[in-house]
């Protein structure tokens, strides 16, 4: 290769490393400051057409708080996500011990079962499944809401504790079961303690996502059962009946809420897990 | 792999093999997907052919004629593809060019998990403001006199194709990241001391072996782009240019309490993704033929 071919290519690939660098700068630049504008306009006194508020406040707050009732909506969220990471472990940890234990028929069914929740997007079968919640009359209820957000987590929590099971040596349940132990004694104290990491990385995962899960709460959801993601949708939608400060307001506990759930979450947990549901596992190594 | 059941056919001869009650753990779990997920889909399926007149097909007959409804299968096919298409064409060079474990790549996943974790509706709520006529970018433009005129990026097409961007490419690059970086990188030293240099190892070595999470990646952020709902009608004109399928689906279940004519939507909906679906899976098979995974072990 001659020497100016070879200075050109380089040249080429500096560029092309800068632009992609200079479009991953710009779109988290925005991102940051779509979010800065909620803050900003959150403590504005009155924000007109200018780079920065005339006065700050902190009053929006308690209009807020008062306007929104974002007691009840908190107390309700709070309710929601609980019983569903409770519920979504109780479903789902047994059956992934099942399905890292076991080869039986229908296993490739089963998983297909189990896949495709976190496939199809909520829109798509929450139509569906709101028809027979209301028609069962728990839609409109929190149990609608709490039933509606098992769907996706109970697979989850499944793709995600079965890696984790599969790395746990079989001879130490079989140790435990040569001294007479039942599979719930093993569960309690060979595999519980043993999946502590795990069960805690799947439910902050469930937990993160369950806050922000909008589309299956809004189907299912009645006026005494919104989450706070639901009722910040309303109070969007609505905007021009209240002072957009107002909704700002909420949109930042909102935020709150999440980011502080987010940041423990990502103590245990790869950010890439929250998309990819399984992480690779190191057993090759 | 069939191991076990050969194990289980020899028990079986000599004599009855035990019950094993380990299986009966996965029985709770299933039963719950099938009442809550299958049931419904199914009844949904049925539902979408009860109509009080005309003939079995009256509500899918009444979708693909109404002058509002039929379009919004177009006019979501319109953001969806744009969309996927920008998402997974600006996440693959990116990731690639981050495949290594840097303190940056860990930033950068960092940083990108909170939009996803924030979610649709407060992206929407904070691009109202920034990208609203008034806002900061407006404002920006307007200093550097690069567009004169008020520019309108919200209220329109324009706000909702930004809105899944900003919520699809985050979510579009982890996941491509995550893909790249379960290839052994001893595959591509290899192929540089063969001398191959960035390029070829990319198109050599790491896209044919991206290949099937590629098409996976695209089918899983084209099916979420294809069910927006929020930012549509917060960002969008819910009643023209964005009445998505999604709109349509929720007008008809809770505004007009036409059930079936909404699961009959929801049906629709569903089949347009899945066409599209097996259309991308399609065309990764007539492109690229060879191992679906390799380079383990």
């Amino acid at each position: 290769m001659s020497a100016p071919s070879r200075a050109a290519a380089e040249w080429h690939q500096r560029a092309w490393r800068g632009l992609l660098t200079g479009v991953m700068a710009l779109f988290l630049v925005n991102v940051g400051l779509i979010i800065a504008a909620v803050a900003t306009s959150s403590f504005a006194r009155r924000w007109l057409g200018t780079w920065l508020p005339d006065g700050w406040t902190v009053s929006w707050y308690a209009e807020a708080w008062k306007e929104f009732q974002l007691l009840h909506v908190l107390w309700v969220t709070v309710e929601v996500v609980f019983a569903v990471v409770f519920l979504s472990l109780l479903l789902g940890v047994p059956a992934a011990y099942t399905l890292a234990r076991r080869e039986f028929a229908g296993k490739r069914a089963l998983m297909l079962l189990f896949l495709l929740p976190l496939m199809v997007p909520p829109f798509t079968y929450g139509i569906p499944l709101a028809t027979v919640l209301y028609q069962a009359h728990v839609g409109g209820t929190i149990w609608g809401v709490i039933l509606a957000n098992l769907i996706p987590t109970v697979p989850f929590v499944i793709l995600v504790m079965t890696p984790f099971i599969e790395q746990i040596d079989i001879n130490l349940e079989s140790a435990a079961r040569v001294f007479g132990a039942n599979t719930t004694r093993v569960f309690r104290y060979v595999l519980v303690p043993l999946l502590a990491p795990g069960i805690l990385a799947a439910s902050l995962l469930v937990l993160v996502r369950t806050i922000a899960m909008f589309e299956l709460t809004f189907l299912t959801a009645g006026a005494d059962s919104q989450t706070l993601v639901v009722a910040l949708y309303y109070a969007v939608f609505a905007a021009g009946v209240r002072a957009p400060q107002s909704v700002d307001a909420m949109a930042m506990i909102y935020m709150a809420v999440t980011l502080v759930w987010l940041l423990i979450a990502l103590r245990f947990v790869d950010p890439t897990q929250l998309v990819s549901r399984v992480k690779e596992h190191p057993r090759a190594a | 792999m069939n191991g076990a059941p050969a194990l289980a056919d020899v028990a079986g001869s000599a004599r009855r093999v035990p019950f094993d009650r380990v299986l009966l753990l996965v029985w709770p779990a299933a039963i719950f997907m099938l009442a809550l997920f299958v049931y419904p889909f199914l009844y949904g399926l049925w539902l979408s052919f009860q109509t009080k007149e005309g003939g079995a097909l009256a509500n899918y007959v009444h979708f693909f004629t109404t002058d509002n409804l039929y379009p919004t299968i177009w006019i979501t096919l319109k953001l969806a593809l744009p969309a996927t298409l920008i998402n997974v064409g600006l996440s693959l060079p990116i990731a690639y060019r981050l495949r290594r474990k840097s303190r940056f790549q860990r930033w950068v996943t960092t940083l990108l998990v909170v939009p996803i974790t924030l979610g649709t509706v407060l992206v929407a709520e904070g691009m109202l403001i920034y990208f609203g006529p008034k806002g900061w970018l407006s404002q920006f433009v307007q200093l550097l006199h690069l567009y004169d005129a008020p520019i309108r990026l919200t209220h329109n097409f324009w706000g909702v194709l930004i809105s899944l961007v900003v919520s699809g490419f985050p979510f579009t690059f982890l996941l491509i990241l995550s893909y790249i970086t379960g290839i052994d990188p001893v595959l591509a030293r290899a192929a540089s001391t063969l001398g191959a240099g960035p390029r070829e190892q990319f198109t050599q070595i790491y896209l044919p072996l991206l290949a099937p999470g590629l098409a996976i990646c695209f089918c899983l952020a084209f099916v979420q782009a294809f069910s927006v709902f929020p930012s549509a009608v917060l960002l969008g004109s819910p009643a023209g240019p964005t009445r998505v399928i999604s709109i349509a689906a929720y007008e008809a279940a809770f505004e007009q309490y036409d059930y079936a004519l909404a699961s009959a939507i929801a049906m629709i909906m569903g089949a347009v993704q899945l066409v599209i679906v097996v259309a991308v899976l399609g065309l990764r098979k007539a492109f690229y033929r060879g191992p679906v995974v390799g380079g383990k072990g």
